[in-house]
């Protein structure tokens, strides 16, 4: 399997960091890395690094089971996520969360047919002081209420 | 870089003194106003001064435990040829807290310099700032900096022609609160689960890569310079005594400025929410709070006129934490906030260890079926009772910290919980206890 | 020694020992799942916790060690509410499955809460479940009765070095997963199951068959491979159900591959032989047991030039007997069986010298250890996992000397690349690194026989360091074979004598008029060439040399009688009989009934009988009785002194089984030939 030239130079890169013999901390940054160009962690992927990595595909799977952001299948092209943690919800992050799923039409990591749009209730995303607070893919967005919710996915064809 | 609120007149600014800087986050800003000073000094010092000058500084880790961290940085074994690691703890999922991302994002050469000043310190060679997922722009971010920082020779070989060398990498997470936990972070460096070690022995004697490593909080060692420069005493009298420094809150919830502010340790919590949060927004009156995370006790509104410090909160049974502080006005449902951060502690164990995986999830769902209307009146002592089981016993503290807040919030607003049974027919009898 | 308390009681334990340890020194036991010796530590499941004074909190006495004055409490209040309620708590998302499941009657977690825990369960929320998984023909999965101990990997990792299983997903979702997602490619050992507390790991041979308690066990040695592993069978009603070794007993532990633990079933196969056969008019027609001894006996009276393939699995009473037999009664040295390893010459070379024998004990206790041409992980599982172990747990230094890549490879501080011609250069280039070490045991395959033994004993000499040997064979009792002088030109014990026809020549002679064969499958390599004899085949199954026999007697199995086998270390350990199968007589009967009959006087033809002549006839054999008996293993004595054999070393052919093969007998287990075929194959 093989990826972007920007992506290859990106694991190259990544697998200097490491003392010698230790690259397997590549793996996590590479899963990450290579799922925004895959789409999803596929089989196909989890072999190719678990190739390049001298690893089982086991121990490639073992990881990919522990971490919330690795997911098996792909997402909208843009990923909602909404915080529902007790910053967001004392300014009405449930109330938001529960009009994004109307709006959009699916639920808690449910993609849309069409693929534009998957929605997630996610934990905690570091943006407590201006709640509520989503991200969309990796964009973090503060202030939001289910008016802005509603700009913010009309902005996003 | 905009900021996210704006700042206060009464704060105290030391790390967070170049927020809202034009091109705060380049290299000539943070030179121009005396930057890379604090490195300049330690490179002049000996390993055991840079420690003292921490140790007097009485700076404590800001990332939620608060501990000493001169002493922590003692404790990483000085007689060995074996190289040696920094690791930066900018995993920051402690609910609440959003603090450590606007240090990374508006003055990132300040945390460079910290940790270049903490490898002088122990004679370390490599560093990785492990930043959680959800902050991949922050990775991007921090990789750009980096990129800059060796161009223009402050990283890499002869740091600004010291001598000193260095390497320093971003390491992103991928959806884990259980890798703020310093030996779970460590796991997951090493491309693995993110499940925490035993312990002893600590990171500063086996941490990355069963390296000793100095593993910090992004906040403590953007501090350090300043300590450096103005010395430890300068940075423990900002505070109270043995607990120096300035520290940066995230006020959230439901005042009329929530924002990150950067206080001294000791300011009044009542002072901080009225003058710097602006009170409570729509005229309405505070229930409670959750002072430093979701993981600390939380306090009745009559309980928070007290200093914001480690010493003084945990008089006051509960700690000062990561600084999420959490207001809550009196139409909060305190059985749906007990609920919400008990979901949160379930989704987040990491299910190495019997009574965190099976206690938290037992406990969402029981108060899951309180909140639906479910609940039964044995069950309300059996929150704190399955609670209390876990503290203590657990393999990691996220034990604790699910079961702190949870025991809190039965005990002090119990009429809550027996108003949700109370509106169940078929509530049931008395708590079986355990023989 | 440090000095502790524990419950009000003074302990003294060695220095680095862990608590739970040394409470067990001192005969208090502190509960645990997770905790398992030889194995990482985990403290993943909080069973151990105990109150130690000046602790801030309870702590898990699995990673704590001792310390000078230190004092411990470990049925203090808070030590006894916390056992109940972590117990509680599991118990949360474990099934109701005691009426159903396997391990009812033998499972840690009944023992612990009957032990420990509370009386009532508090829990009335719903249960996480996932539905079972089955990973292999014999490996299954339930998630929901899993306590997540972690057993399983560890003995999979660390233990047979596989890693076949692993964890996936987070918190209350956590399951143990297998290495191709949704089935194993692995050894099939079996170990993960036995090693699981609960029933999570379920056997898919026993599945559902029997409850513990109705099952009688019987502890015997495995009639596979060369290790002489104890496997204690269960058997109920006539059959033998299931293997395993959880009460350690034997040299092996709880050790078994998957032919000790499962490849028990080709006992009780449809196709066993129960009745003898006599070939009328070509045809073998089945016949009393009288009349098929009648034409034995009528033919070995006649006489002539007779030869005898002995077995590698029979017992060495049946051995000795048998050579006994041929060599009194019959006149005839022509007597062999399928040699694998050149025992004869180690033992000749070994005399005079100051290097001896290596043992069991030694692959796990030896400073380091080399390997010549041979697949241990494969060939000989349990030498293979006390090396693996004593790697682990004393970093031993593992040479490697193969054609190919083996499992040794990864802990090895050297591996070379050989061929069986060539084994000695590859030796060779390890010795610096060898002379570096301070002892060597030397394990080596059938590529190392002849003169190449002598060379191999000069090379240990060179290095000077004390050098123990062993000479690997194939069969469970293929050194007793030996042992017992089952060869042309060597009687019991190694004597001389006159030298016979090797088993090539008794099949490649024309002239034959009597062979006799037992518990052996020699026309399965070899053609025989004497068209002319008459055959006499004592066996279980109609193998291909039986369907060439005039006449067939039904042999037992080696878990059908009582006797002794030897082990390729030189260990003796006792057979004992666990079933019968009707119609089938022990070849020890058999050949006291063919004696009896022909008026030869063997002595008194049982086990127990024979065995007293061994241990006075036989070298090497003088060992202690009541060891043997209490189901122990004797060491035999190396015999000092030369033995001449003039037996070619070319016929010296090891049968290179894996680990789902041991020469005829596993074509009837239908459970190997299942995992053999299973998706994923054989794992390297």
């Amino acid at each position: 399997m093989t990826f972007s030239p920007e992506l290859e130079t990106r694991f190259a890169l990544l697998l200097t960091h490491y003392p010698e013999g230790r690259h397997r901390g590549a793996l996590i940054p590479m899963l990450m890395y290579a799922q925004d160009e895959v789409g999803a962690i596929t089989p196909d992927l989890m072999e190719e690094l678990a190739k390049r990595l001298g690893l089982k595909v086991l121990e490639v799977d073992e990881v990919v089971g522990y971490y919330s952001m690795l997911h098996k299948k792909p997402q909208g092209k843009y990923h909602v996520q909404i915080c529902t943690n007790v910053a967001c919800m004392l300014l009405g992050g449930a109330e938001l969360y529960e009009h994004a799923g109307k709006k959009l039409g699916v639920g808690h990591k449910q993609t849309q047919a069409s693929g534009r749009f998957s929605l997630e209730e996610v934990e905690c995303i570091g943006a407590c002081s201006w709640a509520p607070a989503i991200q969309v893919n990796y964009d973090f967005h503060h202030d939001v209420t289910p008016a802005k919710l509603d700009q913010i996915l009309e902005g996003l064809q | 870089m905009k900021l996210y609120n704006p700042p206060s007149p009464l704060e105290t600014k030391v790390v967070s003194k170049r927020f809202g800087m034009e091109n705060s986050w380049k290299l000539d800003t943070y030179l121009a106003t005396g930057g890379f000073e604090g490195f300049k000094k330690a490179m002049g010092m000996s390993s055991d001064e840079i420690i003292n000058e921490v140790k007097a500084s009485s700076l404590r880790g800001r990332g939620g435990a608060g501990f000493p961290t001169g002493m922590k940085w003692g404790f990483v074994p000085r007689n060995t040829d074996a190289p040696k690691y920094i690791v930066v703890n900018a995993d920051e999922s402690e609910p609440g807290t959003c603090k450590d991302r606007l240090l990374m994002e508006h003055d990132p050469y300040l945390l460079i310099e910290g940790i270049l000043i903490a490898a002088k310190a122990v004679g370390a060679s490599k560093g990785w700032i492990y930043i959680r997922g959800e902050y991949r722009y922050l990775v991007d971010h921090v990789d750009d900096v980096l990129k800059e920082a060796y161009q223009r020779g402050y990283m890499g070989k002869n740091i600004a022609g010291t001598g000193f060398d260095f390497e320093l990498y971003t390491q992103i997470g991928a959806g884990a609160y259980e890798c703020g936990e310093e030996s779970a972070l460590l796991e997951s460096l090493e491309g693995k689960r993110g499940v925490p070690r035993i312990r002893p022995p600590f990171p500063a004697v086996s941490g990355a890569f069963q390296a000793p490593t100095v593993l910090n909080n992004v906040e403590t060692f953007c501090a350090v310079p300043d300590i450096l420069c103005n010395g430890g005493k300068w940075f423990a009298d900002l505070g109270t005594p043995k607990n120096g420094g300035t520290r940066m809150v995230c006020l959230a919830g439901h005042v009329n400025k929530p924002g990150v502010y950067e206080v001294p340790l000791g300011m009044n919590m009542m002072y901080f929410i009225n003058e710097l949060g602006g009170g409570m927004r729509g005229g309405k009156k505070m229930k409670a709070l959750i002072p430093g995370g979701s993981s600390c006790p939380l306090l009745r509104a009559d309980e928070c006129d007290i200093a914001m410090d480690y010493d003084s909160m945990a008089k006051a049974g509960t700690m000062l934490g990561s600084g999420g502080m959490m207001v809550m006005d009196e139409d909060t449902d305190m059985v749906k906030v007990a609920l919400r951060i008990m979901r949160f502690y379930k989704h987040e164990s990491c299910g190495w260890c019997i009574p965190c995986r099976e206690g938290t999830t037992w406990l969402q769902k029981m108060l899951a079926r309180i909140v639906d209307g479910n609940g039964a009146v044995r069950d309300i002592d059996l929150i704190g009772d399955l609670a209390k089981n876990m503290l203590g016993r657990t393999f990691c503290p996220l034990g604790d910290a699910a079961a702190m807040p949870t025991i809190s919030i039965v005990e002090k607003f119990r009429p809550e919980f027996e108003a949700y049974v109370a509106k169940n027919p078929f509530a049931a009898s008395e708590l079986v206890q355990v023989a | 020694m440090v000095k502790l308390t524990i419950n009000e009681m003074a302990v003294e334990a060695p220095a680095g020992m862990l608590l739970i340890d040394a409470a067990k020194l001192a005969g208090i036991e502190i509960p645990a799942f997770c905790y398992y010796e030889g194995m990482a530590l985990q403290a993943a499941c909080r069973m151990c916790l105990v109150e130690i004074e000046k602790a801030p909190k309870l702590m898990a006495a699995c990673v704590v060690t001792v310390a000078e004055g230190m004092v411990v409490r470990t049925e203090a209040p808070a030590v006894v509410k916390a056992r109940k309620t972590t117990l509680e708590f599991l118990l949360t998302n474990h099934p109701l499955d005691c009426p159903v499941c396997d391990k009812g009657g033998e499972c840690e977690l009944q023992d612990m809460v009957f032990k420990y825990g509370v009386g009532e369960s508090r829990y009335t929320e719903v249960k996480v479940h996932v539905p079972e998984k089955q990973w292999s023909p014999v490996v299954f999965y339930d998630g929901p009765r899993c306590i997540l101990c972690y057993r399983c990997v560890r003995v999979c990792g660390e233990g047979m070095g596989v890693g076949a299983l692993g964890v996936v997903n987070r918190g209350v979702f956590s399951e143990i997963a297998p290495s191709h997602g949704d089935h194993l490619e692995c050894d099939e050992c079996g170990a993960c199951i036995d090693i699981c507390p609960v029933g999570a790991l379920t056997s898919g041979a026993y599945r559902y068959k029997t409850r513990p308690w109705e099952m009688e066990h019987v502890g015997t040695i495995c009639t596979h491979c060369s290790n002489g592993c104890k496997t204690t069978l269960g058997v109920r009603t006539n059959e033998i159900v299931r293997g395993n070794n959880r009460d350690r007993s034997g040299l092996n532990g709880e050790f078994l591959c998957v032919k000790g633990r499962y490849a028990f079933d080709f006992n009780h196969h449809p196709e066993r032989l129960q009745t003898p056969l006599l070939k009328v008019n070509g045809k073998l027609e089945e016949v009393s047991w009288s009349r098929a001894l009648q034409a034995v006996v009528e033919k070995f009276k006649t006489g002539g030039k007779t030869g005898v393939v002995g077995s590698t699995r029979i017992s060495n009473e049946e051995a000795y007997l048998l050579q006994k037999f041929a060599r009194t009664a019959l006149n005839t040295n022509n007597i062999d069986h399928h040699r694998s390893g050149d025992v004869v010459t180690l033992l000749d070379s070994l005399s005079g010298k100051a290097a001896t024998l290596g043992t069991a004990d030694d692959c796990y206790n030896t400073k380091a250890v080399l390997i010549i041409g041979a697949d241990l992980s494969q060939q000989q599982p349990f030498l293979a996992n006390q090396i693996r172990a004593n790697y682990r747990h004393h970093k031993a230094g593992v040479y490697v000397a193969t054609p190919g890549a083996v499992r040794e490879d990864k802990i090895g501080k050297a591996a070379v690349r050989t061929t069986d011609s060539d084994w000695l250069t590859g030796v060779e280039s390890m010795r610096e690194k060898l002379k570096g070490e301070t002892e060597l045991l030397v394990l080596f395959g059938d590529a190392v026989k002849g003169a190449g033994v002598s060379k191999l004993v000069e090379f240990g000499e060179s290095l000077g360091i004390p050098v123990k040997y062993i000479c690997l064979v194939d069969y469970a009792n293929s050194r007793g074979a030996m042992d017992m002088g089952l060869l042309p030109d060597l009687g019991p014990g190694y004597h001389g004598v006159e030298p016979g026809l090797s088993l090539p020549e008794m099949m490649a002679a024309t002239d034959l008029d009597l062979l006799w064969v037992v518990g052996a499958n020699p026309l399965r390599r070899h053609s025989f060439s004497s068209e002319n004899a008459f055959v006499v085949v004592q066996d279980m199954f109609l193998t291909e040399t039986a369907q060439r026999a005039d006449v067939v007697l039904p042999a037992a199995s080696a878990y059908e009688k009582n006797g002794t086998v030897t082990n390729v270390c030189g260990q003796v350990q006792r057979l004992k009989k666990a079933v019968e199968t009707v119609g089938a007589k022990t070849d020890l009967t058999i050949i006291g009934l063919i004696a009896r009959a022909m008026g030869v006087n063997l002595g008194k033809v049982d086990a127990d009988a024979v065995f007293a002549e061994i241990q006075k006839t036989v070298r090497g054999y003088n060992v202690p009785l009541p060891v043997i008996v209490t189901g122990g293993a004797a060491q035999t004595m190396p015999v000092n002194g030369r033995v001449s054999s003039t037996v070619l070393p070319e016929l010296i052919q090891s049968s290179r089984d894996t680990l789902f093969t041991t020469g005829t007998l596993t074509r009837y287990s239908k459970i190997l030939n299942e995992v053999m075929e299973a998706p994923g194959g054989l794992y390297r």
